[in-house]
């Protein structure tokens, strides 16, 4: 499948590709690893005019803490996370997401940006990242700008980015003492989307949940942060009751729908367990 | 757009349009037929292809990405006549049965066994996860890059020491 004809930019400066979509505006695209827009493109349900291929551009592939806050620059790879020792040892909600992505091969191009950018619900790390209150840097050649990923997040595929901006880094919260978090993913087989994921990050204080996040996977519109059940969560004791309670209203705020991977009521039912499930095991991390 | 990529370690140079894919360059324009194509829907790896050493599928890649940097086909494996021993232990262990998917196969276990020398089972097997066999050949292939990686091993072993 051929894709329509587009002009090719090879960036080879943030300022240069900022400068290319400030010139063609919302006729280009950003291309990073491409696993999304390039089949998409195939499929001719994007067309743009114009390419700008960031690959290149030196400075967006770092992860670090600094600050008290974890700085993930757009074009890291799903790889990359998967393999970080950084990521490994003090983030298990991302670690353990980052080798359910799609597949092996598509995360060696795949990058964290394109993924959030992209806005599909039922893409995993945008999940993670609302769990872990994460935030969005866009740079435009105006400025720069920061919001909460859960503002960022508008409709499906459809996010507050301006067509001449770039989101160029994700920032957590740096991991605290007494946290725990995984990532639970339901799919038909590997690379498939997922039927239903739950995203999960703990922290304990004084046997009292400091905070709780949870996102969720291909139940909505967009990915869903479950913030009634966070609330719930938050300051009481990390039982199992607090937590069934927990789970009950993220699947209330799920609004799955039926299709080829399960019924609404089945996907809702998911939900509901893999909150509890996910918790649980969180609580024995941050416990450990 | 004149790109100039190393295909199997030799200089290629062609003039493309943008939204040639990579596997198409590879297939119409250097002629190199080994590289499947399958589902062209980033599914099922039969285009897979290494680039930089690292597997891709290059169904999802345009070709003018590849400018500048080195690409490995099936048709790169083998050197001097001599089988790679990812090849060798395909042909050995029956890890075909249609063909289809073997060059993808091959160069996911080519380049998981040059970072881990003795993969486990579950390790091959999460590695060709992005690779679908459609005869479900699974047991042959997994055992074949478990030999290769034996193989490569033991013979590395019988080098002089430097």
């Amino acid at each position: 499948m051929l894709p329509s004809r587009f002009e090719y930019h090879r960036a080879e400066t943030l300022d240069e590709a900022l400068s290319l979509l400030a010139t063609y505006g919302e006729d280009a695209k950003v291309l990073a690893g491409g696993q999304s827009l390039i089949p998409m493109m195939k499929l001719r349900f994007a067309y743009p005019g114009h390419l700008v291929d960031v690959n290149r551009v030196p400075g967006l592939d770092g992860i670090e803490e600094r600050d008290g806050a974890l700085r993930i620059g757009a074009l890291v790879r799903h790889h990359a996370l998967e393999t970080s020792e950084l990521i490994r040892s003090r983030y298990p909600t991302i670690a353990a997401a980052a080798p359910q992505i799609a597949d092996p091969l598509v995360r060696n191009l795949g990058t964290i940006g394109g993924s959030i950018a992209h806005a599909d619900p039922a893409g995993d790390l945008a999940s993670v990242m609302l769990a872990l209150g994460a935030t969005v840097v866009l740079r435009s050649s105006g400025g720069s700008r920061e919001l909460p990923l859960r503002e960022f997040l508008v409709d499906t595929f459809t996010t507050q980015i301006r067509p001449d901006e770039m989101l160029t880094e994700i920032v957590v919260p740096a991991a605290e003492p007494s946290s725990g978090g995984t990532y639970l993913k339901q799919e038909r087989k590997v690379g498939d989307w997922a039927t239903v994921g739950v995203a999960v990050a703990l922290t304990l204080r004084d046997g009292r949940i400091a905070r709780a996040g949870i996102g969720l996977t291909s139940v909505g519109l967009t990915n869903l942060e479950a913030t009634e059940a966070e609330e719930a969560l938050a300051g009481a004791e990390p039982t199992d009751e607090a937590f069934a309670e927990a789970a009950r209203l993220a699947a209330a705020a799920a609004h799955p729908v039926s299709d080829v991977r399960g019924s609404a009521e089945y996907k809702r039912h998911v939900v509901d367990v893999y909150v509890r499930r996910g918790l649980a095991r969180a609580r024995e991390m941050a416990a450990a | 757009m004149e790109i100039t990529v190393t295909v199997n370690g030799a200089p290629r140079t062609a003039d493309v349009e943008p939204r040639m894919l990579l596997v198409h360059l590879i297939r119409e324009t250097f002629g190199l037929t080994g590289t499947h194509i399958g589902c062209d829907t980033t599914s099922c790896g039969a285009c897979t292809v290494l680039l930089d050493g690292v597997p891709v599928k290059s169904c999802t890649l345009f070709g003018v990405q590849a400018d500048g940097r080195s690409i490995t086909t099936v048709e790169g494996l083998a050197s001097g006549g001599e089988l790679h021993p990812i090849q060798a232990a395909f042909k050995e262990h029956h890890g075909l049965q249609c063909g289809y998917c073997t060059p993808g196969m091959m160069l996911v276990g080519a380049a998981l066994i040059e970072r881990n020398p003795a993969p486990s089972e579950e390790e091959v097997r999460f590695a060709i996860s992005g690779n679908i066999c459609r005869c479900t050949g699974y047991m042959n292939i997994v055992k074949a890059i478990q030999a290769a990686a034996a193989s490569k091993a033991g013979a590395g072993a019988d080098e002089p020491a430097a």
